[in-house]
């Protein structure tokens, strides 16, 4: 188990180097010239050059990318010769745009994520696999086909649709709800848990709809098939109660592939939510990424593409392992 | 690993001597769902192909603004159609834009053009990239298999959105430099380029296990036996036995791409106006909040999208229910 981890974890760092590289890359071939852009309008080729020395992009490209990696090991300087400052550990580089540290950007937009993938994630998972349980139940029967039919329509809705036509009715129509505001991070501010809950609901929402319909599906079709086996005619067979029958032998069989899914869109959504983050105005993640990705600023886009891989990474591990505890028959090897 | 771990499965020998399209074709006669949705599928390419017929025949064009305070608001909301040009009329089928008085029926139907270009090219990219390293992973085995697979490993833990959203701007400015880069050309490039070559991995994952168990089968050793070659073994043998799972995750790819060049045209690192695309609509309702005094707006190519992805949805199970021999409903 503990060399698993370990193999597991030598992969993912690996594999996280080859992201930063290959992200990295990328951007020498970029379209904007970072250091005219941060040096701003009508700016004199001195002054570029004074601000590409200053970025550190006069350098070249490996010195450039190992002095990035070394601010993931330990503090490093950044700043014009003679103007240096330190950047404490882990130090991501400094914003071609505001200057601002990354590190910091990266702290301040990670609550706002947090607190759309933590609500989202409760919603489908409670909505989709319960509806999704309960068509398999019902298989073949009304309220079976109305849920697959709900199912294949909201797998056809694209994001920014649904949350243009949630905000549109319940904020401009209805007003039953207010526009997303930067104010509230976390259900322990100010607002409290119901400003919290209010204020990324509709997002929530917008994700929700398409996530739990994709849940339905897979929860359907596994418990379907989990139902079908001997050992659940096995179960009926002794009498037990249909409760149990269903949760403690059916859904605990057939939970395995649900938990893989919820695991990985988990890490998927850590990243940012690129889409539902731009519709609704949270300044989280996937929002700091498309400005930083559409003006060139290159510490910020690798940053919170590293950290995005993270996660997607670190959700598979945490799968891999959580198989060991929810399903016997799996042995870590 | 476990009971769900993929077992081998040997495929069902088919009905004699019938191909795997009239198969598949004879299955999907019999569902009335996915034979209407062969027909919005058809449909909507038709729109595609047809609309500067049928813009003609409208009598407007995509690009023409009309910003006249006959056609537009001026007065209590700038730029707001009046109700009479707002909604479809004879004059315009759908009305005309908010903002800059285009014609909405003319810009949904150029923009027809646009995404399904996108989304089918894109589609060719990925499902030719993946057949082939899928395939070649697969029959070749050993080295061959362990970097391709790796390959297959970085691609399906990168974060694609972000990715593509950095890589787009990057490829559009180096596009624009070349001969290439005038009027919607460069975009759309971009977005085949890019949506394309990080669609494979998924694919050429289900092709490499398909291909696994392929070559286990006697008419491989067969065709070893009279000393075939790699390429034609691969193209000949190979490739031809898993056509109908690349079919049915084609057929699956197409309605995501769709929806990823709305999201990325949405997202403006796409189309870009004047170029009209379904995304690009969208982008430009979100713009300036046109969407909340003018829903039309937003409805038009949102209904658009909504029913050409749920089409190739349904098809695309359809057709994976008539193909696939694990599925058994």
């Amino acid at each position: 188990m503990i060399g698993f981890l370990f193999r597991r974890l030598g992969a993912m760092l690996i594999l996280l180097l080859v992201v930063s590289f290959i992200t990295f890359t990328l951007f020498q071939f970029g379209p904007a010239d970072p250091a005219a852009a941060s040096c701003g309008q009508e700016c004199t080729p001195e002054r570029v050059e004074q601000a590409r020395i200053a970025l550190g992009l006069d350098k070249p490209f490996f010195v450039q990318y190992l002095a990035f990696l070394s601010g993931l090991v330990g503090p490093r300087m950044l700043g014009a010769p003679g103007a240096e400052q330190v950047c404490a550990w882990p130090c991501l580089g400094k914003s071609f745009q505001t200057n601002e540290n990354v590190t910091d950007m990266i702290a301040n937009a990670l609550p706002y994520t947090v607190s759309l993938t933590v609500g989202a994630v409760v919603l489908w998972t409670v909505v989709g696999v319960g509806m999704g349980l309960f068509a398999a139940l019902r298989k073949g029967k009304l309220a079976d086909r109305l849920i697959v039919g709900a199912a294949s329509f909201g797998v056809s809705l694209p994001i920014p649709v649904t949350g243009l036509v949630l905000l549109l009715v319940f904020v401009g129509t209805l007003g039953w709800l207010p526009f997303t505001t930067n104010a509230i991070r976390s259900p322990f501010g100010e607002a409290g848990f119901f400003g919290w809950t209010t204020n990324y609901l509709l997002a929530w929402i917008a994700l929700a709809v398409l996530f739990s319909a994709q849940y339905v599906r897979i929860t359907r079709n596994n418990m379907i098939e989990t139902f079908s086996e001997d050992f659940m005619r096995t179960a009926r067979a002794k009498g037990l109660s249909r409760g149990t029958i269903v949760f403690k032998h059916g859904v605990r069989a057939g939970i395995t592939p649900i938990v893989t899914m919820l695991g990985l869109d988990l890490g998927a959504m850590l990243g940012g939510a690129v889409l539902t983050e731009q519709i609704f105005s949270v300044p989280g993640l996937g929002f700091t990424a498309v400005r930083a990705a559409t003006s060139g600023d290159l510490p910020v886009t690798m940053a919170i593409t590293m950290l995005a891989a993270f996660f997607i990474i670190l959700f598979n591990v945490i799968v891999d392992v959580s198989y060991a505890f929810i399903d016997p028959r799996v042995r870590v090897n | 690993m476990t009971a769900t771990a993929s077992t081998p499965t040997t495929a069902k020998p088919v009905a004699t001597g019938r191909s795997l399209l009239a198969t598949a074709w004879m299955r999907i006669r019999r569902s009335r769902i996915a034979m209407a949705s062969l027909a919005v599928v058809v449909g909507m390419v038709l729109f595609a192909i047809l609309a500067p017929v049928l813009v003609a025949i409208e009598g407007q064009d995509p690009n023409t603004t009309n910003t006249t305070p006959e056609v537009l608001d001026n007065f209590y909301t700038p730029g707001l159609p009046l109700p009479q040009y707002m909604y479809p009329s004879a004059e315009h089928w759908l009305g005309v834009e908010p903002g800059l008085g285009r014609d909405l029926f003319a810009r949904l139907a150029y923009g027809a053009r646009v995404s399904l270009v996108i989304a089918l090219l894109a589609t060719l990219v990925s499902v030719v990239l993946g057949t082939i390293l899928g395939a070649a992973a697969g029959y070749f085995g050993g080295k061959v298999d362990m970097v391709i697979s790796r390959i297959m490993d970085l691609f399906l833990a990168f974060p694609h959105l972000l990715l593509v959203l950095s890589i787009a701007p990057i490829l559009q400015s180096r596009l624009a430099g070349t001969a290439l880069g005038s009027g919607s050309f460069v975009p759309i490039a971009s977005l085949v380029i890019v949506l394309g070559f990080f669609g494979w991995a998924y694919l050429a994952r289900v092709v490499r296990g398909q291909v696994l168990t392929i070559r286990q089968q006697e008419f491989i050793d067969a065709a070893q036996s009279y000393g075939t070659s790699h390429r034609s073994m691969i193209f000949k043998q190979v490739i031809p036995n898993v056509t109908g799972v690349v079919l049915v995750y084609a057929t699956m790819m197409i309605p995501t791409n769709i929806t990823a060049e709305a999201a990325l045209s949405f997202l403006g690192v796409g189309v870009k106006d004047p170029t009209p695309s379904w995304g690009q609509m969208l982008n430009a309702a979100q713009a300036g909040n046109w969407y909340l005094s003018d829903p039309w707006f937003l409805a038009v190519p949102s209904i658009a999208l909504i029913i050409t992805v749920l089409a190739f949805n349904l098809l695309g199970d359809a057709l994976r229910d008539a193909l696939d021999p694990k599925s058994s409903r």
